[in-house]
């Protein structure tokens, strides 16, 4: 019952174009400091727009909510269409969340071209708003590649490390090169709506739009063919194993907010749960793409983990540890029931807490001694116990420990992979072992045991900047880990959607159960 | 409607949380006075708040259901927050809030002056916390909240003393070997829910009789593995020695008295199960009783005095599991009641010791330390016998309990390994006796002359578990088999079809059990009083068979060979593979293109932007020259890909139609 609830007030449109406007006006500010105050406010507002969308949501409800729909190029059937449901929403909040941390973080940590680096921030939220929010598939897919200039820009120019120039290119090529498939997958669900229209002589004869797509039944060979080519652009944007090698590189020459973002907001699976899961259910639950992507998704979590292990750079390391999350989450998708699919979008939020968090905690480790690699470290609990600490306590979320929001996303997806098949199941469970030995066996090292050689007394714990961040994440981990009911409540009405969407396939069309009431 | 009992539950696990809260966000701005009165206050409150649901389900013998909130929830799933206090919650709520609140008093003297003295007790009150809920949950993932929550605080706790090397070491690895039995947990947990559609224990144990066998054993083995992560048995035991880098504190608390006995409390709350399927009470058993054994035959020979005290509680969980396998539930969770309080006063007084010599462990630089610290001594040798099993203390009921169980059903190999058990824990704990308490004084002469008794705040506790230790076995289960406890339990653990055994049969075993105990003592006493030549030389003569149990079986460097370093090895492998080939075979691909670059480039010129053209779509950038496809601007790329795609999708269109 895909119901769409339209807005009075065009909201979404506000939080998609809020940044990029601000953003410009950025540009007539001399001022450095004005620079910062401007950036965070723009954030903080763009925040409170967000928060308010999450509060108006309606619970418990598979409908499109927020809806604005306006035509944008008729001939091609392509339109500007935004909205909101249950799988979306939650990642609206968590960009508005950690763009507002990013732009506190790189207060005074980013010297040079303040201004143009909080631009590049301001829109990179934007395009990602887009991502989240458009539901016309060339809308998407305009965002989707937009992100790749602030991103570019932001490794290349403000990145730490000697490869950045090659990180950001690396980085930039393989999301353009699966992009290149998924929009070879995205003309022929248009075409394939194309036939369908033709032939039932409705008066709309293209259509990029999700929710028209989602009318029409598509033949599963068909199916499979596009399920592949849009596997492409997701699977590398992900990145899923074993297409995942720009990312250490992006993760370890990137600025730490952008680090953040890329770790934090897991575009790529998102994907998966909102177009390729619904448009082509037939495919997603046909034995061969089961298996495999099962089979990837545990060789993820294993050589995620495994790899992770044996890092001395703290960044490499949680840039495997995200690959062995992908894991989880993409099991967990294609276990393709309800507790798989509702732990994979709450993992895929959690990680925007626990992963960004341990990238900012990186981000306070480089700023300390300007690297993360394992030598610079050793002993500092006395000297920073507030850092190590937090450090522990985010770590600890990371790894799923109960309590902390970790577990409530990887206990259900563990828990649907094994309704699904027992077998997987089991080979993914080991992967909680391998996790904690990852962490604990770095955190031993970095910050317990006697203060390493080149770890200053002098060195200052928690600023208040560090502390805001720090603490703001501790919040939403412990929330979600204690009482993760207002968020389970938002995606359950959209999950349960999916799972019957995935029970009766495209053959059996919804064309009657979809009611448009927009407009 | 309001129900005065089911509010103190929900209380119960209140008030320490409250004081983690205010210790552990403000314990800084106020002095180590308020920070420890918050801390043992509050466990005192619990214990309060126990006494009053223990009187109640002992006078109306219902047991309480009590919904905090829902936690997770969607589709066929629905988890709460929520207890579930029957006669067996209640045994452990006493033990762990009783025995925890005289734990946390002690503290207070013992942890006079630590550095992080908050701290201490913000984590022992954390797990205070955690280990409530792993007993009053009535389902298995409020469990396993509380299992997982207790090894964080373990992991905290043997990490206290952080800028320790072999403190962090000990407290990953505490961390790491629970978590592959908490894997099994997990397995166990998606297990039951496949086949019963909930994880609340009440509805689970109705449905249970439905189960097939090779489902039950499934289940039980799976619980096992857990159980024998958390309660530190053969093969996942070795963290249990290597957590006495802990504060003596926590070694009793976590590490002897509750902790380690939830794989017990686990194997009893699920019966049920484990009744249905005869191969998983098998390997109970026999991974009990091998535990016994092993761990003990390691205790002989340990220099350390905390350590001793380590493989004996490893070694007596062993018993408490072999009580299990052979369905004698009652007495195994007598024994952990029993092993709770001797245990107890066994480490405090340990520490009590410890505290006198400024820190040392060593028994080698102990002895003669009876007339100097004689409160300590009295205290640690009623532990000492009570432990050994000599009547009428209260190990020896429990332990005689199970050893009876085992020979009434004819499991006499067990019977064995417990005797011989009984016999090597009598030899080795007297033999701590002796080295600490007796003979010439070892000590280095600064340390001996600041030896002094500790204070009343430490005594005191370790009093009345002395008298725990005394009185604990006649109380709880004098006469055997039908005490007081096994009349509360009978509703949740009795097992149907056991033998009964005769008067006779009864006072006979007894009498076996005291004099093996009697033995282990006397061999003790000839060793190391009587002719402590003839122990050093026992030590050469036996040099191969010495060094071995010296060196714990080498089970640690087996362990380190056969898993952890191979795992480093594919670490460093995998690295090798994602570097050279995955990201080579990219770097590659990369490359190629660069050489199809000179021919792409006609093609970017003549046909793409002439497709860009004819669409219409980038028609104002398709006016510069080619070149500038080359200079990596990246939306140039971006909008050349969307529009030369929709070519490309036409085309591959028009191939799957033909």
């Amino acid at each position: 019952m895909l119901e769409e609830l339209a807005a009075s007030f065009p909201i979404l449109s506000c939080l998609l174009f809020l940044p990029l406007v601000g953003a410009a006006v950025l540009w007539l500010v001399e001022d450095e400091d004005m620079v910062r105050t401007s950036a965070l406010t723009i954030s903080l507002v763009e925040l409170a727009l967000a928060i308010f969308v999450l509060i108006r949501f309606v619970p418990e409800s598979a409908a499109m909510q927020f809806s604005e729909h306006a035509s944008w190029i008729p001939g091609l059937g392509i339109s500007y269409h935004l909205a909101v449901d249950g799988i979306s929403v939650l990642f609206v909040g968590l960009t508005a969340f950690l763009t507002v941390l990013v732009v506190i973080y790189s207060w005074d940590t980013i010297r040079q071209q303040i201004k143009l680096y909080m631009m590049c921030v301001l829109a990179l939220e934007t395009t990602t708003m887009g991502v989240f929010v458009s539901l016309d598939l060339i809308l998407f897919f305009v965002f989707w590649e937009l992100m790749l200039i602030p991103s570019y820009f932001l490794i290349k120019l403000w990145g730490g490390g000697a490869e950045r120039h090659y990180a950001a290119l690396k980085y930039v090529l393989y999301t353009l090169l699966g992009s290149v498939f998924m929009l070879v997958g995205i003309a022929l669900l248009n075409l394939n709506f194309h036939q369908w229209a033709v032939l039932h002589h409705t008066d709309q004869v293209y259509s990029f739009d999700l929710l028209d797509l989602l009318t029409v039944p598509i033949p599963l060979s068909q199916q499979i063919l596009i399920f592949w080519l849009m596997f492409m652009g997701f699977a590398f944007k992900a990145p899923v194993f074993p297409f995942h090698t720009w990312l250490p590189d992006a993760l370890l020459e990137g600025p730490i907010g952008m680090s953040v973002v890329l770790a934090g907001l897991k575009l790529g699976t998102f994907g998966f749960m909102r177009f390729s899961i619904p448009l082509l259910p037939d495919a997603s639950k046909s034995q061969t793409v089961v298996a495999i992507l099962m089979c990837l998704g545990i060789a993820a979590i294993l050589y995620g983990a495994i790899m992770a292990l044996i890092q001395p750079d703290f960044r490499r390391l949680l840039a495997f540890s995200s690959i062995s999350h992908l894991g989880f989450i993409v099991i967990g998708l294609f276990a393709l029931n309800y507790q798989g699919l509702q732990g994979s979008l709450l993992t895929m939020i959690n990680l925007g807490f626990s992963t960004a968090g341990l990238f900012f905690i990186a981000g306070f480790l480089y700023s300390r001694q300007q690297t993360t690699h394992l030598s610079a470290f050793g002993g500092m609990a006395k000297q920073v116990p507030l850092l190590a600490s937090y450090f522990l306590l985010i770590g600890l979320a990371s790894i799923g420990l109960p309590g902390t929001n970790g577990f409530v996303g990887e206990f259900l997806i563990l828990l649907g992979t094994f309704k699904a098949n027992w077998v997987y199941g089991a080979f993914a469970v080991t992967g909680v072992v391998f996790g904690a030995a990852y962490f604990l066996w770095y955190y031993e090292r970095a910050i317990l045991g006697p203060l390493g050689k080149a770890v200053k007394s002098t060195m200052p714990d928690l600023q208040l900047r560090e502390m805001i961040i720090a603490v703001s994440l501790s919040v939403m981990i412990l929330w979600i880990g204690l009482y993760p009911s207002p968020f389970l409540r938002i995606m359950n009405g959209s999950i349960q959607a999916l799972v019957d969407r995935l029970d009766h396939g495209t053959v059996a069309s919804l064309t009657d159960s979809v009611q448009r009431q927009d407009h | 409607m309001f129900d005065l009992t089911d509010l103190l539950i929900k209380l119960i696990p209140v008030f320490p949380l409250l004081a983690v809260i205010s210790n552990g966000l403000f314990g800084s701005r106020y002095s180590h006075e308020i920070a420890h009165r918050l801390a043992w206050g509050s466990v005192a409150l619990s214990f309060l708040c126990v006494i009053g649901v223990f009187a109640d389900v002992l006078s109306s013998r219902v047991s309480h259901e009590v919904i905090a909130y829902q936690w997770i929830f969607g589709g066929d799933l629905t988890i709460n927050l929520a207890y579930l206090v029957d006669p067996l919650t209640c045994v452990w709520l006493l033990v762990v809030t009783g025995v925890g609140f005289l734990i946390h008093v002690y503290s207070v003297g013992y942890m006079h002056g630590e550095d992080g003295f908050t701290r201490f007790f913000t984590y022992m009150n954390l797990f205070m916390v955690s280990m409530l809920l792993l007993v009053m949950g009535n389902n298995y993932v409020v469990l396993f909240i509380g299992w997982e929550g207790v090894g964080l605080c373990s992991y905290l706790l043997i990490g206290y003393y952080y800028d320790k090397v072999s403190a962090a070491k000990a407290a990953s690895k505490a961390f790491v070997v629970n978590r592959i039995g908490d894997a099994g947990f997990l397995l166990a947990i998606f297990l039951v829910f496949i086949n019963f559609k909930t994880l609340d224990y009440t509805k689970v144990m109705a449905q249970v009789s439905q189960l097939s066998p090779e489902m039950a054993t499934a289940i039980a083995l799976c619980l096992l593995i857990g159980a024998v992560g958390k309660s530190a048995q053969l093969p996942l035991y070795t963290w249990l020695p290597d957590a006495m880098e802990g504060p003596t504190p926590v070694s009793a608390l976590i590490h002897a008295a509750t902790m380690v006995t939830a794989g017990v409390y686990m194997i009893v709350r699920n019966h049920a199960i484990f009744d249905m399927s005869p191969i998983a009470m098998e390997i109970v058993a026999v991974v009990g009783g091998c535990t016994a054994l092993f761990a003990a035959t390691i205790g002989l020979v340990q220099t350390d005095i905390k350590r001793v005290l380590a493989y004996s509680t490893v070694s007596q969980l062993g018993y408490m599991f072999l009580g299990c396998g052979i369905g004698a539930y009652t007495a195994a969770v007598f024994h952990v009641m029993t092993h709770a309080f001797f245990k107890a006063l066994l480490f405090l007084s340990a520490g009590s010791v410890i505290h006198a010599l400024s820190g040392e462990q060593d028994i080698r630089k102990m002895g003669g330390l009876s007339k100097k610290i004689p409160w300590t001594y009295r205290l640690f040798l009623i532990g000492t016998i009570a432990i050994a099993g000599l009547p009428p203390l209260a190990g020896f009921w429990s332990k005689d309990e199970i050893m009876g169980h085992a020979f009434v059903n004819h499991h006499y190999l067990y019977y064995t390994m417990a005797a011989v058990g009984a016999f090597l824990t009598s030899f080795y704990m007297f033999r701590l006796t002796y080295l600490t308490f007796y003979g010439p004084s070892r000590m280095d002469h600064h340390t001996e002359e600041h030896v002094h008794e500790s204070p009343m705040v430490m005594v005191g506790p370790l009093m009345a578990l002395g008298v725990l230790s005394v009185l604990g076995g006649l109380i709880l289960g004098f006469p055997p088999d039908h005490g007081w406890l096994h009349g509360f339990l009978a509703p949740v653990a009795a097992v149907a079809g056991e033998h009964e055994a005769s008067a006779g049969l009864i006072l006979l075993l007894m009498g076996a059990a005291t004099g093996i105990a009697l033995l282990g003592w006397g061999l003790a006493h000839f060793l190391y009083s009587a002719s402590p030549a003839t122990a050093e030389s026992w030590s050469t003569k036996f040099a191969g068979a010495y060094n071995t149990l010296l060196n714990k079986y080498y089970v640690d460097e087996l362990y380190d060979f056969l898993f952890v370093e191979p795992t480093k090895r594919l670490g460093e492998l995998l690295d090798w593979f994602d570097r050279t080939i995955i990201d080579g075979l990219v770097r590659g691909v990369a490359l190629m293109a660069d050489w199809g670059s000179a021919g792409s480039t006609w093609i970017e010129k003549y046909v793409v932007y002439a497709g860009l053209n004819v669409i219409g779509l980038g028609n104002h950038m398709a006016a510069r020259q080619g070149r500038r496809l080359q200079s990596g601007m990246v939306h140039h790329y971006a909008a050349l890909i969307i529009a030369g795609l929709f070519l490309l999708a036409l085309v591959v269109q028009l191939i799957i139609q033909l």
